[in-house]
């Protein structure tokens, strides 16, 4: 990989619980926890995970919408980290978002010109007519028209709310967009339609994107390295392809297990792990996973394993498990043929989908 | 007993759940009709706006009227048409024999209650009336959904569970008067995968011990496959298809079918690009002379957007409502 756009190093955010008079930090949630990755241009990082295990708190502290507690972030070679509040804010130009509910991220009060107009010109992108023609140019890239500029967001569906909010991040050409569940709102079909927007987008402009998503089908899908969190830690991290093949981490291996899939019958015989996450307030001794973990033993209680190099393809895979090698040499199902009817009317639909696309 | 077990448990005929607004009448559900069989789990998928939630309330009787009304068909519950019962019979069967799971367990949960107290009402209200009798039957009921240590966390409050732990009580509070009959709208839908899996373990094994009948909606074609044995797929209102789940991911015949499963993408494989259904629902009130779907559909002649596509039956258990199908004959 060239130079990174996005450099991230032991970035750690945990948030003091204050309780007593005084309002002393008693405990703190150990929301994320010395998270390293980076991104390189035009690629995408995908960071998965369940509910509380610091994915979001890992977005948001990367664009310092939350002020980390340490730790660098680095985006083309300038440590956002260490930038004053002056600078911050012309450095955002360059780092946007796109968030999960693309009803609370869009002002009901503004019109969708106003929505996009305001990021140009705060960072001086154009003005006047140039800005105008660029509100007009951003609508047509995200597959929207002209005349959806004076309308409000409740005028639209989720999936064309979820197009404004991207044409605004766009607006600044970034280099990097973190899209924090972009599509866990949306109906499939237009699911679809959005990771189809993105990836094109990604071809179009280059970005990088740090991709949030607890959907492992959808990751495996936009990603080309993925990142899997568990209670504010990164457990394992590889490309896309070797870690769906070969999981060296029991939770990675869970979630792909737990994922439903649409084949009849795949959920028998399925080993599943028990119980619910941990709180992040009090996470376990040693491996935090060593509670729910189908392996754990005595020193998994004891200590925690580091984040270590596995032997791999690309030699860029790792995993935090003292068990690693053995979980990996259990292969993950192969790729299951569609039947054969339905294969040959996906076909048709398809080619008739095409031919009336290229119709117009 | 026994001359009945080929009877469905529910029958829904033809049933229309209107609402009358100022922007005219929409039909929510508009003649649909399925059958669900004792001891199977029947699955009803579609996107948002397609009918299904309404459809299960519909069977419920839980639709708000006035803006709603039935306009027309029949819930046959063991042959018996309840949309014909007085309010009090039809209490005395929701939360008995017909108990129901919705997808928000925060907000079905009453916060100021303990969840014993909620449990322990529901089965004091079907007839239990020794009060510790009916305590036992919450802590039963709390330990066969799992719940670890049952005999402390009856006394805790909603607020003091995990997502996971509160789906599980709502579970154990629909199922504590032995239902034979359990809706469930969307009952994973808020919940993480490894505590989905869990819950969907949880009601195949409960369907098997007690031999309830499942309604189960949802959006995920994932979780049709892995827990369903017949499947009633609905779009804009009406159902479009149905079939035994093994035959509906073995051949699906109908276009907005098959839409859907192009757009999931696999965990098994990568696709370079996902196939998208493109345009949306058509809004309910806009009435249609044709197909609902023929707007979005590729294969749509000036047929399929003159006259309505009936559910022709193709096979056993098997309907589909398409001009068009079985597709691959129409391809030249």
């Amino acid at each position: 990989m060239s130079a990174p756009v996005l450099d991230v190093r032991n970035l750690t955010k945990h948030f003091p619980i204050k309780s007593g008079i005084f309002k002393r930090s008693t405990a703190a949630v150990q929301a994320v926890t010395d998270v390293s990755f980076s991104v390189g241009a035009g690629e995408t990082l995908a960071i998965v995970g369940e509910s509380g295990c610091g994915k979001s708190t890992t977005g948001r502290a990367l664009l310092r919408l939350l002020e980390p507690d340490s730790g660098q972030v680095t985006l083309d070679g300038e440590e956002i980290t260490a930038l004053p509040a002056a600078r911050m804010q012309a450095a955002r130009r360059h780092m946007q978002m796109v968030f999960q509910d693309p009803f609370g991220s869009l002002n009901p009060r503004m019109t969708v010109r106003e929505t996009l107009m305001e990021p140009i010109l705060l960072h001086r992108v154009a003005s006047g007519a140039a800005a105008d023609k660029m509100v007009s140019e951003l609508l047509k890239t995200v597959g929207l028209n002209d005349y959806h500029a004076e309308r409000y967001p409740h005028e639209f569906s989720g999936g064309q709310r979820q197009r404004i909010c991207i044409a605004r991040a766009l607006a600044t050409r970034p280099r990097l967009i973190v899209c924090d569940e972009p599509v866990s709102a949306l109906d499939v079909s237009v699911q679809a339609q959005i990771v189809n927007l993105l990836q094109d987008l990604q071809k179009q402009f280059g970005m990088a994107y740090v991709f949030i998503s607890h959907d492992l089908a959808v990751v495996r899908h936009i990603a080309k390295r993925v990142a899997v969190m568990y209670l504010g830690r990164i457990v394992e991290e590889a490309p896309a392809e070797e870690i769906f093949a070969t999981p060296r981490h029991p939770y990675t291996r869970a979630l792909i297990e737990a994922a439903p899939k649409p084949v009849p019958g795949a959920a028998e015989g399925r080993e599943m792990v028990a119980g619910d996450a941990p709180s992040a307030l009090r996470p376990p001794s040693g491996c935090a996973f060593h509670p729910r973990c189908p392996l754990a033993q005595d020193i998994c209680k004891r200590e925690r394993p580091e984040l270590r190099p596995m032997p791999s393809a690309s030699g860029t895979a790792a995993a935090a498990c003292h068990f690693a090698e053995t979980v990996a040499a259990m292969p993950t199902e192969a790729t299951r043929p569609t039947p054969e009817l339905l294969a040959r009317r996906l076909a048709v639909l398809a080619e008739a989908r095409a031919a009336q696309a290229a119709a117009g | 007993m026994t001359d009945q077990t080929d009877a469905p448990l529910l029958e829904v005929r033809d049933l229309q759940v209107h609402f009358d607004t100022e922007g005219g009448t929409f039909r929510a559900v508009d003649g649909v009709s399925f059958s669900v069989r004792r001891g199977a789990t029947l699955g009803i998928v579609g996107e948002s706006g397609c009918g299904k939630s309404v459809t299960s309330l519909g069977v419920m009787r839980l639709i708000p009227r006035p803006p709603g009304r039935y306009a027309g068909g029949e819930v046959l519950f063991e042959g018996k048409d309840i949309l014909k019962l007085s309010e009090g019979e039809m209490r005395k069967l929701r939360g008995g024999r017909m108990g129901m799971i919705f997808q928000e367990p925060m907000t079905s949960l009453n916060p100021v209650y303990t969840i014993g107290d909620q449990i322990i009402e529901s089965l004091r209200a079907h007839g239990w009336k020794d009060k510790a009798k009916a305590r036992a039957r919450a802590i039963e009921m709390l330990d066969l959904v799992r719940l670890p240590s049952p005999e402390t966390r009856v006394d805790d409050f909603p607020h003091q569970l995990s997502g996971g732990q509160r789906q599980r009580v709502m579970i154990a509070l629909a199922l504590a008067n032995d239902p034979e009959l359990l809706i469930a709208d969307e009952p994973t839908t808020a919940l993480d995968v490894t505590i989905q899996a869990q819950i969907l373990e949880l009601m195949r094994d409960l369907r098997e011990r007690t031999g309830s009948a499942i309604v189960l909606i949802t959006h995920d074609l994932g979780v049709v496959a892995e827990t369903c044995d017949d499947v009633v797929v609905m779009y804009a209102g009406k159902v479009v298809e149905k079939a035994p789940v093994a035959d509906l991911f073995a051949s699906a015949q109908h276009p907005y079918t098959l839409g859907l499963m192009a757009a999931v993408p696999r965990l098994d494989a990568r696709t370079d690009r996902l196939e998208t259904i493109p345009g949306s629902v058509p809004p309910p009130y806009l009435q249609l002379p044709g197909c609902r779907f023929a707007g979005r559909c590729p294969l749509a002649t000036d047929h399929c957007r003159a006259a309505p596509p009936p559910l022709r039956e193709i096979g056993p258990g098997r309907a589909v409502a398409c001009w068009r199908a079985p597709i691959e004959e129409v391809a030249a």
